[in-house]
């Protein structure tokens, strides 16, 4: 608990973040029994046994030491093949860091491109690290709230006018956290279009990309010109159900992996060798683990849709991930007072969309990894919550 | 129409319109794709896996290796329907290698089921040989874990 003592010891740039809004929910249901949670932002699913073998056997070799900064070579060779599936060639000698999860391949990307005042634009409703990202690495977030309207795409009208002779980089995430909105092709190309256009460097999330249900997932670098102009972050944690490992990676043009390993050799030294046999194991044979998984998770998207439709919660279909970005703003309530009643009432735990910032604050985060039970009851259980409040369906209008 | 199957064969108890909308069809299309698959035996049952050690139900249950010699025109068929009738006998495969039929029997004690192999299964015209191993503990049937200690670890709320 903190008293308050040292306040005035801490780093402004630290004491000036604020809490987390996830942060007060999680202590608020983690002390009640009996809640069905759609509020985890990982798969349900436990990483593929095929993977968990490959790491006991690693250890009984004794595999235990420091790996290369940059990963194992192996690892990362296997990389450049699967993003060469994407349309994007990365010289894995040079051109591919293996990190801690993207967490730390987010905040490696910005401190190496972000000089102190450099604006980094991000679309929001955005994952919760990436404002306050920005600011400890001395950038000013300048957020671009999108819309239900848009499908929570950005459009290159909204990027075009936040654009300042300060702004330095665009940090994408699509398909995205928490809206699981994802952007087409067509509308990629409007974006770096802008990009190439205002000379900005992008930074593109793209964690969930095997988690694309509508359509094939483009990789923002492989758009022409953006290549040289983008660092690619990507992981295993979604598509191989391997959250508790901490492995991503980043490919770039040599120049930022060059600089990003300099912040990566003295901060991480390596990322974890028993991870990194797992995430080898992943990409050469987990491909159909994975489609499985993924095959669940789109059915679990039709059915909470559906589901959605029938209590009267009009929601945009998400196209990737694994959320569901609910309107909840005709029931009067915010979107935390929603989530607080919805916990307290009836036990559902879903987060309130404003804490993933502008744009979201008339939605809840409804996460569908989780069993086929649990997402009906919980439907069953919000579309009481919300007869209770005396909404029906006809004064909800769809979208 | 296959991942329908895939689907019930997970979870027999899914209605036709959660498969529907599970996989993007119509609540009436799936039906008529069902009963058709119960119609022409795609489907052959659906069933319950208990553990039955659980329900506080004590069951015997042997694999027994059988060698048997074909017969002509009909070669192992028609042998192994004579041991399949046998309600005691559960499962029944035709293998390969250094024997030729599987046969899981069932039974309430290990006598009843010793005395079934040794008087209605070795006595059996055509089958040379018998080999019963007795299961101790199942700890996997049909794709599922008995016991799985791997339940939702997850925290309540994550980012």
């Amino acid at each position: 608990m903190s008293t308050g003592k040292w306040t005035d010891y801490i780093n402004p740039a630290v004491r000036n973040i604020p809490p987390s809004g996830i942060r007060r929910f999680f202590d608020l249901a983690a002390e009640m029994e009996g809640v069905i949670s759609l509020g985890v932002g990982e798969p349900d699913f436990v990483t593929p046994w095929h993977i968990r073998e490959s790491c006991i056997y690693s250890l009984h070799r004794g595999r235990t030491s420091y790996t290369s900064n940059h990963g194992l070579l192996e690892l990362r060779e296997e990389i450049a093949g699967y993003l060469a599936g994407q349309g994007v060639r990365y010289d894995p000698r040079k051109e591919i860091l293996v990190t801690v999860g993207v967490s730390e391949a987010l905040d490696l990307a910005l401190r190496t491109v972000v000089s102190p005042g450099d604006e980094v634009i991000i679309p929001t409703p955005c994952y919760v690290s990436y404002i306050p990202c920005t600011s400890l690495a001395g950038g000013v977030p300048v957020t671009v709230a999108t819309s239900m309207e848009d499908r929570f795409r950005l459009t290159a009208d909204k990027l075009e006018a936040v654009i300042t002779p300060r702004s330095k980089a665009l940090l994408l995430c699509f398909p995205n956290n928490p809206t699981g909105a994802v952007m087409d092709r067509e509308s990629l190309l409007q974006i770096a279009e802008v990009v190439q256009k205002h000379d900005l460097l992008v930074i593109s999330d793209e964690i969930y990309d095997r988690l694309t249900y509508t359509g094939q997932h483009t990789c923002f670098a492989s758009l022409p010109g953006m290549r040289e102009r983008t660092i690619l972050l990507n992981g295993f944690s979604k598509a191989y159900a391997m959250t508790g490992w901490r492995l991503g990676y980043a490919a770039a043009h040599e120049d930022f992996i060059a600089a990003m390993t300099k912040i990566h050799q003295y901060t991480m030294l390596c990322a974890p060798i028993t991870a990194q046999v797992a995430a080898l194991e992943a990409l050469q044979n987990g491909k159909s683990a994975m489609e499985k998984m993924v095959a669940h998770y789109n059915r679990r998207r039709r059915l909470v849709l559906q589901g959605f439709k029938e209590i009267g919660l009009p929601c945009f279909e998400p196209g990737g991930a694994f959320y569901a970005f609910p309107y909840i703003g005709h029931t009067g309530l915010t979107a935390s007072e929603f989530a607080e009643n919805l916990l307290l009432e009836e036990k559902v735990a879903v987060i309130p969309g404003d804490v993933f910032g502008p744009g979201g604050e008339h939605c809840i985060r409804c996460s569908y990894a989780s069993s086929v039970e649990d997402l009906t009851e919980a439907i069953n259980r919000m579309g009481r919550f919300i007869k209770r409040k005396g909404l029906s369906k006809s004064r909800v209008v769809y979208i | 129409m296959l991942e329908i199957l895939e689907l019930l064969q997970n979870n027999s108890r899914l209605t036709a319109k959660q498969i529907a909308t599970m996989t993007g069809r119509e609540e009436k299309e799936v039906r008529q794709i069902i009963e058709r698959l119960e119609a022409d035996k795609t489907i052959i049952k659906y069933f319950t896996l208990i553990n039955w050690e659980k329900a506080g139900v004590e069951k015997v249950s042997a694999l027994i290796e059988v060698k048997i010699s074909p017969q002509r025109d009909v070669g192992f068929d028609a042998v192994a329907e004579r041991i399949y009738r046998f309600p005691e006998v559960k499962t029944v495969h035709l293998m390969s290698g250094a024997y030729d039929l599987a046969v899981f029997v069932e039974g309430v004690t290990m006598k009843e089921v010793a005395l079934f192999v040794a008087t209605k299964l070795a006595t059996i015209e055509n089958v040379l040989s018998t080999a019963t191993h007795f299961v101790l503990k199942t700890y996997k049937q049909d794709g599922f874990i008995f016991e799985d200690r791997e339940t939702d670890k997850r925290l309540v709320i994550t980012p």
